[in-house]
């Protein structure tokens, strides 16, 4: 296996967490907005940007990916 | 690996870009705009502030008037209360002189009466003693011319004296 | 507008688009002999380049050229990017100001002293040239102005409506500007920063939203497609940059000292953490530039590979699928253009608010 291939697997790695973390974050934003739909633009808001970080995360694997690839 | 080397043309240019967007758009877009909004934001609260007080001064006056009209009213009342006091005084008074009235005259009356009475009895005693000496003397005077006459006329004298 | 207008406009826009990708792919058939390349080609999009590429007709190309300003051992050399004729194999000299310019996958490099041609060595890197310092009017640098003169032209005329109407009221391009102007405000600086610090800030916030959406949707637009500006690293560098040193310059004793000497935990802890908080001030901004980058070009890449697709089968029956996908994409991609342009903006004022905030006791 080429370092590409490899760097391609690291990315497809670093996909999947953050595809569990955002997604148990807007599972969880849904749940608080059904709750609480008079919160939902602080919910929406606070959502996004944790997203954003949890996706930062799997962007520096993509960067390490790419930086290889 | 190219992809992530960032280039020194374009973090010159951007650099430059960013600052003279920023600059001029500070002075000549943000400026204006947000101290615009800002002005009007004011405005509406300062007018939300007028109305507010013209309520709040509205509503003064209007316990004011209610405060007034219930003074008005106590007055009326208290007014009429001592009207009414006054007449029942007043009635009771004339009930009080006339009773009073009446009972002095009674008085008076009786004591005209008792006077009257006194006087009538005097009178009488004086009319019983002077009858008494009259017909002592005619008895005496008949008396001395027959004697079974004197005694029958003291008898009739009597007889007609002990009406009273 | 009403459903059928959109279903009919959607058609239209499908079948324009099915129409090109077929003049297109009837194109690729008539030279056999060049075999497609679908990383070469998405590589070429997503980078910046030295002309303004606009299409290709027949072997046409039509495209605007831009100057190539580089600084040389002989000083300033200025040249058009014509002069390469399209050329980013390496094999167009252009000879200026004493030194010879080629342009190597959309870098020009200078040939060493008494070289005739660019030669490429094993790993695919020139190996008598070298890179001389190149501050070139690329594509995106000149995207960039263009959606800078976009921007004043906008904004500058909102601005001019508040001036006329006396009582402030909106009319305009000033209603469409004023509710953007107050979502800043009001759902990013003001939760971030707080009531009192935040005004400081409102320029520098708002500049780099409006900045970031106008150049992400331009990025989308397809006859520029490929002036990827937000895509790049160097620009969203800077602009994390920018954050970074605003950050660390109203950064407040209370910002230095949870960075230093964390109050509240035990001195064990408190030595623990700052090498912590130490990285975080880098990675913060670290963080900004890639989020940025990263969802750009990812969504460029997606959107051509998708397309790729019918070059790579060599066939029409693909051409539906393909162009539904990427259409698809292109829709998320509208949303990520304001969403990432928010995000960058709301983490941007979110530092702010940690360097300038008053701690109560904890």
């Amino acid at each position: 296996m080429t370092i590409t291939g490899i760097a391609a697997i690291g990315a497809g790695l670093a996909a999947i967490g953050a595809g569990i973390g955002i997604g148990k974050i807007g599972g969880s934003a849904m749940e608080a907005m059904a709750r609480q739909p008079e919160m939902h633009g602080k919910i929406q808001a606070s959502a996004l940007i944790l997203a954003a970080f949890v996706e930062a995360v799997a962007l520096f694997g993509v960067v390490v990916a790419l930086l290889q690839g | 690996m190219d992809l992530v080397t960032p280039g020194f043309g374009l973090v010159f240019w951007t650099v430059i870009t960013f600052l003279i967007l920023l600059f001029i758009l500070k002075k000549f877009a943000w400026k204006p705009i947000l101290g615009a909004v800002n002005s009007r934001e004011e405005s509406i609260k300062d007018a939300l502030a007028a109305a507010e007080a013209a309520r709040r001064e509205m509503e003064n006056l209007q316990a004011d008037n209610e405060k007034i009209l219930q003074e008005a009213r106590n007055e009326r009342e208290l007014m009429m209360k001592e009207a009414r006091d006054i007449k029942v005084k007043m009635v009771a008074d004339a009930r009080e002189e006339a009773k009073f009235t009446t009972e002095k005259m009674i008085l008076q009356a009786q004591e005209a009466i008792q006077s009257e009475k006194k006087a009538a009895v005097a009178e009488l005693k004086n009319q019983v003693a002077t009858l008494s000496l009259e017909i002592a003397e005619k008895v005496v005077k008949h008396e001395l011319s027959n004697k079974d006459q004197q005694e029958k006329l003291v008898q009739e004298m009597l007889g007609k004296a002990t009406l009273n | 507008m009403n459903l059928r207008a959109f279903r009919t406009l959607f058609l239209g826009v499908l079948l324009i688009t099915y129409s090109a990708v077929k003049a297109e792919v009837t194109n690729t058939e008539q030279k056999e002999e060049k075999k497609f390349d679908p990383k070469e080609m998405i590589m070429h999009h997503v980078k910046d380049a030295y002309t303004f590429h606009i299409i290709d007709i027949h072997d046409q190309s039509y495209s605007i050229p831009l100057p190539v300003i580089l600084w040389t051992e002989n000083g300033l050399t200025t040249f058009m990017s014509s002069a390469f004729h399209h050329d980013y194999h390496g094999k167009e000299v252009v000879e200026k100001n004493g030194g010879r310019f080629v342009n190597f996958h959309e870098k020009i490099y200078q040939l060493d002293a008494g070289a005739a041609t660019l030669e490429i060595g094993a790993d695919e890197k020139p190996v008598n040239a070298h890179k001389p310092l190149d501050i070139s009017i690329t594509r995106n640098v000149f995207m960039m102005w263009i959606s800078m003169l976009v921007l004043f032209l906008i904004f500058i005329g909102a601005a001019r409506k508040y001036k006329k109407s006396e009582n402030f009221i909106p009319k305009g391009i000033a209603s469409f500007v004023e509710p953007l102007v107050l979502f800043i405000r009001d759902e990013i600086a003001i939760p971030m920063i707080g009531e009192k610090k935040y005004k400081k800030y409102m320029p520098y916030l708002l500049t780099v939203f409006f900045f970031i959406w106008l150049n992400n949707i331009f990025g989308l637009i397809p006859i520029v497609n490929g002036a990827n500006l937000t895509g790049n690293i160097a620009f969203t560098m800077t602009l994390a940059l920018f954050t970074f040193v605003i950050t660390t310059f109203s950064g407040n004793k209370n910002y230095w000292k949870h960075i230093f000497w964390m109050p509240g935990v035990p001195v064990p802890m408190k030595i623990f953490l700052m090498p912590i908080e130490i990285i975080g001030i880098f990675t913060k901004p670290i963080s900004l530039m890639i989020r940025l980058f990263a969802n750009i070009t990812a969504g460029h890449i997606i959107v051509l590979a998708l397309m790729s697709l019918i070059f790579i089968f060599n066939s029409i029956a693909v051409a539906p699928i393909s162009v539904a996908f990427s259409l698809f994409i292109i829709v998320i991609e509208i949303v990520v253009t304001a969403i990432q342009a928010y995000i960058f903006t709301i983490l941007s004022a979110l530092y702010f608010g940690m360097a300038t905030e008053e701690h109560e006791h904890h």
